[in-house]
């Protein structure tokens, strides 16, 4: 497919960009709100996808929850000035998702919604895989895997240096656990008692050619990470309050980094392509566009008011 | 020679000394500057910065990717990062992560890349750094800046802090004798004649401008008036200096502390190829890993003798006049 297929329908954006500023309290409302837009945002990024015939949807769909409840209510950030010095640092490691990052930040207000059709086009700012500089709000390079522990580790050595109060936020996938860069990364973060960092395992269990635990075992990582002296946090990804909730509790340890384990579904929200390796990297076609596009219109529907 | 030149040369100085000195006066100068290591401070004499500034050094183990990304984040934090380890390592181990987030995402961290060339001698041919330049120099975005003598060292380290973007500064392990005077005055990007000949150029950087320099002399003995230019900046590449001595000498010999392939004498010939096709021999590593040994004599034994530089040039002499 080389033409994008139509801009979605507008008429919902106002309400899909509000925000809940850091510190208020979690209410119904707000959970069921900021839920119902996890679908919204999967069904952008399915028509991203589909429309350039590119990109990867399973690892997208899994970070759903994560992204919307840091961008839309957790982290201290602003969209008229993106390198504010004491933001909150967003590094996503697993650059391949991309293009769930790109359409929370849009809808955030870093740039327009009405640019995501451009999804890895010929002179987009949206490019295949993240580059700071070129996207606002995007804070490093992604898509070798493996990075983001260690960057975010030198984020909270600057934080903790500048004696600022900013967060650094890491979302990293369960397969680039299979990098030895993030082991050297988690000893690195637990010498240095980083406080400020707050790993986010999208712990969806697949990777490229199959289930996590059949190309490289990586359980059991709850145990593994606290052998490490970092304080661990289990919570299911795709259940907005206990994201919600987790990432308080993260902000409640002192002395020691935080790994959050979200257990979630790699694909989620599309029964076919949940689990399934193939939709890592798969391509919709038309009838599956439609199926899919349903069944997240089905998801979002379920949390409506 | 010009009053850049010591003659005769200065006592030797240990360049990683010099770079130690360096480091502690610019962390003095610049309170954004932080230093990282790969656990091997006491041998490129970073410990000096850690001695001097404790609560700016972090020793990240022997970890060169984690090295190279935890500077990331620093630099994303607006600090100024000088990242420290072996040359061949960023050249290796770590370059994905130079490539990705220093010259594709643009981090402004600077490498040191100690003991670079054959100056880590007697470990061995795993020690030694011959294709770093190589490596580095063709990355987009990267600039690389090797220093010549001690002086070198302390005039260029505060410009390569304060140069936009990731620069990969190439240090020697050991002694090197003190070639130049105060008048010496680097910029980064430009390359500087330090005596004036118009039979041939030769180009040359690191320690081995001084060779180049004593070569220099035994050619003057010879009725060879070669001009010796110090290109300290292998990226971005001073074309235009190359262009000129080029059309003016019409003979070129590359000399440098490094394989013939992809380094300064690459450069050069990827300039004159373009610009001004003009006969060239690189003196240099042959495409060989070397052995143990000690410095001078690996040096000597590899092809980077003065007596190396005297033959590059009568050969490149005897091409040129063949043209006529």
């Amino acid at each position: 497919m080389s033409e994008p297929h139509q801009t979605p329908d507008s008429s919902d954006i106002p309400i899909m960009r509000r925000v809940y500023p850091y510190g208020v309290r979690h209410t119904p409302e707000m959970i069921a709100d900021l839920s119902r837009r996890a679908y919204e945002y999967r069904a952008q990024v399915l028509r991203m996808v589909y429309g350039r015939g590119s990109g990867h949807i399973g690892g997208a769909f899994s970070a759903a929850e994560i992204l919307t409840a840091l961008c839309f209510h957790h982290l201290r950030i602003d969209p008229a000035n993106p390198l504010w010095e004491d933001r909150d640092r967003l590094v996503f490691s697993k650059g391949h998702g991309c293009a769930m990052l790109y359409t929370v930040l849009a809808h955030r207000g870093f740039f327009p919604v009405e640019e995501l059709p451009s999804f890895r086009a010929l002179n987009s700012r949206l490019q295949g895989h993240p580059e700071p500089g070129k996207t606002p709000g995007v804070e490093v390079a992604a898509g070798p895997l493996g990075h983001g522990v260690a960057i975010g580790a030198g984020m909270a050595l600057g934080a903790r240096l500048a004696e600022s109060r900013r967060r650094i936020y890491v979302i990293v996938g369960d397969g680039e656990l299979n990098a030895g860069l993030i082991w050297e990364s988690l000893l690195v973060g637990s010498k240095f008692g980083l406080n400020h960092l707050k790993v986010i395992i999208d712990y969806n269990g697949v990777q490229q050619t199959g289930s996590t635990a059949r190309v490289l075992p990586t359980e059991p990582i709850v145990a593994k990470l606290e052998t490490f002296h970092w304080h661990v946090i289990e919570i299911h990804g795709h259940n907005m309050a206990e994201v919600l909730d987790a990432l308080d509790r993260a902000d409640e340890i002192h002395g020691r980094p935080v790994a959050i384990v979200a257990r979630t579904t790699k694909g989620k929200g599309v029964s076919f392509m949940e689990d399934s390796p193939y939709w890592h990297g798969g391509i919709p076609t038309p009838q599956q566009f439609e199926a899919a596009l349903a069944e997240l219109e089905q998801g979002a529907r379920q949390w409506a008011a | 020679m010009g009053s850049m030149i010591r003659e005769p040369f200065g006592a030797p100085f240990l360049m990683r000394k010099a770079y130690g000195e360096a480091l502690v006066e610019l962390g003095r100068a610049r309170q954004d500057v932080v230093v990282l290591s790969a656990d091997v401070s006491n041998s490129d004499f970073s410990f000096m910065f850690e001695a001097a500034f404790p609560e700016r050094f972090f020793n990240v183990g022997i970890a060169e990717p984690a090295l190279v990304d935890v500077a990331v984040g620093l630099a994303n934090s607006g600090f100024v990062p000088i990242a420290n380890t072996f040359a061949f390592l960023f050249a290796t181990r770590a370059v994905e992560m130079v490539r990705t987030h220093l010259c594709f995402g643009g981090a402004n961290v600077k490498l040191a890349g100690a003991y670079a060339g054959l100056s880590d001698s007697f470990d061995g041919p795993t020690h030694h750094s011959i294709t770093d330049l190589a490596i580095l120099r063709s990355l987009p975005g990267m600039t690389v800046v090797v220093p010549a003598d001690p002086l070198a060292v302390r005039r260029l380290l505060p410009q390569v802090a304060a140069f936009p973007g990731p620069v990969f500064f190439r240090l020697c392990r050991n002694e090197a004798p003190q070639i130049f005077t105060e008048q010496y005055a680097p910029e980064i990007g430009k390359g500087i004649v330090l005596s004036e000949g118009g039979d041939v150029t030769v180009i040359a950087c690191g320690v081995l401008v001084a060779r180049s320099l004593l070569a220099a002399q035994e050619l003057r003995a010879l009725g060879v008036a070669a001009r010796v230019v110090e290109m300290h900046t292998i990226k971005p590449l001073d074309a235009a200096l190359v262009e000129k001595c080029a059309r003016e000498t019409r003979a070129v010999v590359t000399v440098e502390e490094h394989s013939v392939i992809g380094g300064l004498g690459g450069a050069v010939a990827e300039c004159l190829a373009g610009a001004c096709p003009t006969p060239l021999e690189r003196v240099g590593v042959n495409d060989t890993f070397a052995e143990s040994g000690p410095y001078p004599e690996l040096l000597d034994k590899y092809g980077m003798s003065v007596g190396d530089i005297v033959a590059a040039v009568r050969r490149v002499l005897g091409r040129k006049a063949a043209q006529r």
